[in-house]
């Protein structure tokens, strides 16, 4: 190994971007396609269930809570993010988003409710 | 170790790792390994049965998580089975795509072995270089199906996602970077003398002995055995894509590198032919959510070997039966007889040889004397392979002058 070239490597090393990102203090994007935490809009729901029996884990459930009026019930510590049940959807009720920072302390906090009024939605 | 002593070694059984925990207890004298006993069935999870228990669609997911390096292996080796059954022919665009992440799954598990294969010996700036290498694939991956692992892509009747033209240029791009990394890496597995002793003659299997043991992938083509479902039994498009079956007359772990290290290269190629000549159309068709009666074994070239399903539907909308058998249940005979009269420094990286998420994990090995059952030892796997390459280096084969060299010489792009 000559010196002339290890001196070239080493400075150039020095001024190369690092390989690492520094997550979390800087954000990290998913690629387009990725499947993260699922977003249910009540209004295009028809409460068919399909999503319901193609789901893998039995993460999602649809409750009826009113007249055309559904709500979904995820259990995000069960999903293993396939978004088959965004495929099943035939009503385009459900859609896989980029969130990936789901981490929780407290178990029941994975459970995440969608409700049929938007406002109380999360 | 006191060379006079028996001792037996159990390794083992717990591999969290492993798709197939194993248990080996290592018989020696000495150093030398008299005989290794191994036994399987540790983890077993159930999945077979699970199966049963879920539609069609729902096991594509579930046998998806069969092996986290694999997995598009196991979840495309199920669907072919139950297309077949139900007399799915799927576009011809769903089976190129099919196969480029094969072949992208196949980069990223061969320099995923590789990196792993130096860390055993003590070469660890290989490891750093090709686990750095592998990045690239797996963010090609991931810009394919979305996800780095358990990419998702495979349905009953084609594939979920699909690719456009700006992916393609990436990709193509990303492959030339690949590729002219691998040539380096093949450069120095067969110049650097270091290497080339640290590998030979280490865990033979002989031609006769691969085929008599069944042995499958890189393993038996490192021993001369042409053996590759791509080229054997076809599926998806590997028809329509031009490239060579590699094999090597070594028949040892050294083989198994050079093996590995040129399929990549087959491997690109295949890739560059996919994108290039990808048919336009669909990416799926409708499958019917029962499966008629009926019953079908599909055979998959994963990058450890071949890969088997067997799926028997009895006209519902669940399998009756679903059998898998993985590439490296093949293999496990073929390990058990390389080991035998071998020294115990060498089994890390011959275990390493056929498998390469194996040596993830730590574990603890007691050591007992066989002639006097009161003394105990315990070497845990770290200290296993501190002492590995300790022996070796007392016999000559240094790696950190090679560590040394490679982090100054290479190219950096
Ligand atoms: S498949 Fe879609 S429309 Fe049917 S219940 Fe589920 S979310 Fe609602
Ligand atoms: S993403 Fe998959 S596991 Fe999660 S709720 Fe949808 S179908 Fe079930």
């Amino acid at each position: 190994m000559k010196p002339g070239r290890m001196i070239i490597e080493v400075m150039r090393s020095f001024f190369k971007k690092p390989v690492t990102i520094k997550y979390p203090a800087v954000a990290f994007e998913m690629p387009d396609k990725f499947r993260g935490k699922l977003k249910f809009y009540p209004e295009k729901c028809i409460g068919c269930k399909m999503c319901m029996r193609d789901c893998p884990t039995g993460a999602i459930t649809i409750n009826k809570i009113g007249d055309k009026q559904f709500e979904a019930e995820i259990d995000l510590g069960k999903c293993i993010y396939c978004a088959q049940c965004v495929d099943s959807c035939l009503k385009k009720a459900l859609e896989a988003t980029k969130d990936v920072e789901l981490a929780q302390l407290d178990s029941r906090k994975l459970k995440v409710v969608f409700n049929a009024s938007p406002k109380n939605t999360p | 170790m006191h060379d006079s002593h028996k001792f037996k070694i159990p390794i083992g059984p717990q591999h969290p790792a492993l798709k197939e925990p194993e248990s080996f207890s290592v018989a020696l004298k000495g150093e030398k390994i008299l005989g290794v006993d191994i036994r399987l069935g540790y983890n077993h999870r159930g999945i077979e049965k699970a199966c049963e228990e879920r539609t069609f669609l729902q096991d594509v997911y579930l046998v998806e998580r069969v092996c986290g390096i694999c997995s598009h292996s196991h979840s495309t080796c199920f669907v072919q089975a139950v297309e077949e059954i139900a007399g799915l022919e799927i576009p011809s665009r769903a089976k190129y795509l099919r196969t480029l992440i094969a072949e992208l799954e196949r980069v990223h598990s061969h320099l995923l072995w590789l990196g792993v294969a130096g860390h055993e010996i003590g070469f660890d700036t290989l490891l750093m270089y090709t686990w750095r290498d592998r990045e690239i694939v797996m963010d090609i991956l991931a810009q394919f199906t979305g996800n780095r692992v358990n990419y998702g892509m495979n349905t009953i009747g084609g594939v979920r996602r699909d690719i456009d033209v700006s992916q393609v240029k990436d990709a193509l791009k990303a492959v030339d970077t690949l590729q002219e990394r691998t040539k380096y890496y093949i450069e120095i597995a067969t110049s650097e003398v270091t290497i080339i002793k640290r590998l030979s003659g280490v865990g033979v299997l002989s031609y006769e002995d691969a085929l008599r043991l069944d042995a499958v992938g890189p393993t038996a083509r490192a021993s001369g055995v042409k053996r590759d479902v791509r080229k054997d039994d076809p599926y998806a498009a590997y028809a329509d894509v031009s490239f060579d079956v590699i094999t090597d007359n070594h028949s040892d772990v050294y083989g198994r590198t050079v093996v590995r290290l040129k399929e990549l290269l087959e491997s690109f190629k295949i890739i560059r032919q996919v994108l290039e000549n990808l048919p336009a159309g669909p990416i799926a068709i409708k499958a019917p959510r029962k499966i008629p009666a009926g019953e079908a074994i599909s055979r998959y070239e994963a990058p450890r070997g071949e890969d088997v399903h067997f799926v028997k539907s009895n006209g519902g909308e669940k399998p009756e039966r679903v059998k898998i058998r993985a590439p490296t249940l093949a293999n496990v005979q073929a390990v058990k007889h390389m080991l035998k009269d071998r020294f115990l420094a060498d089994m890390p990286i011959v275990i390493a040889a056929i498998d390469p998420c194996f040596s993830c994990t730590d574990r603890s090995i007691e050591i007992s004397y066989l002639d006097d059952a009161r003394k105990k030892e315990v070497l845990t796997w770290p200290e296993l392979h501190a002492y590995s390459i300790d022996w070796h280096r007392k016999r000559g084969i240094d790696f950190s002058s090679l560590n040394k060299k490679l982090k100054e010489g290479f190219k950096t792009s």
